[in-house]
């Protein structure tokens, strides 16, 4: 067990330049002139290109700015912004609000779509799964894009439940409609992993077994075929914080939350590529230790897997 | 402990002097897209304490439908219980409800499968699975729960008990694992044990092991003993007596060495002329002809008639063959039982 964790978080530091590598990259070669952008329309005057230039080490081969600003990482300094902020306030900032929205929307997901899979598991070709059925289809294939702004415009604007945006510091009650809109995108895979993991459980012999061992239905389901039933389940759900940290990037723009999908999104847009790969650097890092939490979590929910 | 198990065992009209087992008339369907599937027409069975029965019949023939059935464990829909009655005690358990029934597994009619590994949760600790029955049925706490388990590891025999309770099903091999199966089905004592083919998924050595387990602990607690195989040699060591089913009917039953020494039943004949004999080495294995018959559709008249080499324009017609009194104790579902048996009567 030791050894396999040792491997994965070796591979992980791997993954990890690899990711950021191909980032740094990809914002490189999508520069034109990041400093003209940072002026507008304004033209630039000569010594302050000059200084600028320098200072972001825009002169240099690509490889050698990688260096730059690895080693400005590894050290703990994300280095400052092409609006001159510092990157490690912008995400104290940005990364707590994300955490919330996704935490929540996290936990919508997971309590809608394990009591629905269960119910329509079990009651296959029922009213419930039918109904269950359609919905998940429609939010499959509704966009987020297209979701987000749906939303707001119903349940912000026209019959004014929720906070139609935000705001600078957002409650738990002002992220809810946002986080419903997030856990959408997850819900319907959640829905239909658990119906189909229930369905063949309960088809096992072991529950055969635990029927004729005279325990009452509600014992055979909540806890025989439970448990098992949720082994994928779990193992889905970490792999959706993925899915869930891409959505953010939507939902947040929609909804006017200044989290870390509203900064790349602000980044990508300006071309900054020290905020991008900034804050792509620390997604990359949670969603490899996410994977190997899930991985880990995986070995303790079925005893038959164990790591060498 | 023991008020306990004394309250549970109280079943409305619970007769001590009536038979421990008694199946009548037993006729169960599956309903499915393909049509109804009439998997039982008409099981009748009987088993008497300390006594072992033996169910032998080829796959689909319903053996385990009627064990399922017996257990109160048929998946339903699509299975359906449409007639007869199952009498536990003198206790119509058909006629149970529900929660009733569910008392009566375990604690009354117990039940091993036949392959442990998919048979037992493979997320849970054996000692769970074990200690489940106690803390359920019998309100025990989970550290008194814990002991009896090891005990009953024990007692079927499982090394270093205490150390091996806490391991998971995939960690026991398969003798081992069959065990667990047989130690949770005896838990809490039943007066009668089905075994759904309990060997068959062992290699053979292993078989003999757990055979004559079974065959100890059911001496011990003059268990009645239901074993359903299609292993004919299995059969000849430990059964009393033998059913043989057919196209969910038992078409011959009969005290077990009568039945060796000579079928009534074309059947039954034709399945012991079909075992390998090491005297007929390099001779040609006799099989049996043809297919089972689908159960959506059963022939006419008798429905081993297709397969059968003594059939006669009688066979094909309804009304099948009655259940004829061959000798005490022995009867067969063949027209021609005299013929199949052999020209002197048939007494055993």
């Amino acid at each position: 067990m030791f050894r396999y964790f040792v491997r994965r978080v070796l591979q992980g530091v791997l993954t990890f330049f690899g990711a950021t590598f191909i980032v740094y990259a990809l914002m490189f070669a999508n520069q034109t002139d990041p400093l003209q952008a940072l002026a507008g329309e304004r033209p630039l005057p000569d010594n302050v290109r000059q200084a600028l230039t320098e200072r972001y080490h825009l002169d240099d081969p690509f490889i050698v700015q990688y260096g730059h600003y690895m080693r400005g990482l590894l050290t703990g300094d994300f280095g400052v912004s092409l609006t001159n902020r510092k990157i490690s306030e912008m995400m104290s900032q940005a990364w707590p609000v994300t955490i919330r929205l996704a935490v929540l929307a996290m936990i919508i997901a997971v309590m809608i779509s394990v009591t629905a899979g269960i119910i329509s598991g079990i009651r296959r070709g029922g009213p419930f799964d039918t109904v269950t059925l359609v919905i998940t289809l429609i939010l499959l294939a509704l966009p987020i894009v297209v979701l987000a702004p749906l939303a707001q415009l119903l349940f912000g604007i026209q019959l004014k439940w929720f906070p139609a945006t935000a705001g600078a510091d957002p409650g738990l009650f002002q992220l809810i409609l946002p986080a419903a809109v997030l856990a959408s995108l997850v819900i319907a895979t959640e829905i239909r992993v658990t119906r189909a993991s229930v369905a063949e459980n309960l088809r096992a012999d072991y529950v055969r077994t635990a029927r004729a061992k005279g325990l009452s239905k509600r014992r055979v389901i909540g806890i025989h075929v439970l448990r098992n039933s949720l082994i994928p389940v779990v193992t889905l759900i970490g792999l959706d914080l993925g899915n869930l940290m891409a959505g953010a990037i939507v939902t947040e723009g929609v909804f006017n939350i200044p989290g870390v999908g509203f900064n790349l999104f602000r980044g990508i847009r300006t071309e900054d590529g020290p905020l991008v790969v900034g804050f792509v650097s620390i997604l990359v890092i949670v969603f490899i230790v996410v994977n190997l939490v899930v991985d880990l979590l995986y070995a303790v929910l079925d005893p038959r897997i164990r790591y060498e | 402990m023991t008020d306990i198990k004394a309250e549970i065992d109280v079943l409305p009209g619970l007769d001590s002097s009536a038979r421990l087992l008694e199946v009548e008339d037993l006729r169960v369907e599956f309903r499915t897209p393909a049509g109804v599937a009439r998997a039982i027409n008409g099981v009748n069975l009987h088993l008497d304490p300390g006594e072992t029965l033996a169910i032998l019949g080829e796959s689909g023939c319903g053996k385990s439908v009627t064990a399922q059935a017996i257990m109160g464990i048929l998946d339903s829909p699509p299975g359906f219980i449409t007639g007869g009655a199952i009498r536990y005690r003198g206790v119509d358990l058909l006629k149970l409800p529900e929660e009733q029934r569910r008392k009566v597994r375990a604690n009354h009619i117990a039940m091993i499968f036949q392959d442990a590994l998919s048979a037992l949760n493979p997320v849970f600790s054996v000692g769970f699975q074990l200690g489940e029955l106690f803390r359920v049925h019998r309100g025990m706490s989970r550290q008194d729960a814990k002991r009896r388990a090891i005990e009953l590891l024990d007692m079927v025999k499982i090394p270093a008990a205490r150390q091996r309770i806490n391991d998971y099903p995939h960690q026991f091999s398969g003798g081992m694992r069959q065990r667990v199966m047989i130690a949770m089905a005896l838990a809490l004592d039943p007066k009668v044990l089905i075994a759904d083919e309990p060997t068959t998924a062992l290699d053979v050595t292993v078989q003999a092991q757990i055979m004559n387990l079974l065959a100890e602990l059911q001496r011990e607690r003059n268990m009645g003993l239901i074993l359903i195989t299609h292993d004919m040699g299995v059969v000849a060591d430990v059964a009393d007596r033998i059913s043989v089913m057919y196209a969910g009917k038992v078409v011959e039953e009969a005290p077990v060495l009568d039945i060796y020494a000579r079928p009534a039943h074309p059947y039954t004949k034709a399945l012991l002329e079909s075992i390998p004999r090491l005297d007929l080495k390099g001779q040609k294995l006799n099989v049996i002809k043809g297919l089972p018959p689908n159960l959506t559709r059963i022939p006419a008249g008798c429905p081993f008639n297709p397969r059968c080499a003594y059939t006669r324009d009688v066979c094909r017609a309804d009304p099948p063959p009655p259940q004829y009194d061959v000798a005490p104790g022995r009867t067969a579902r063949c027209h021609f039982w005299t013929e199949v048996a052999g020209n002197e009567p048939a007494v055993s």
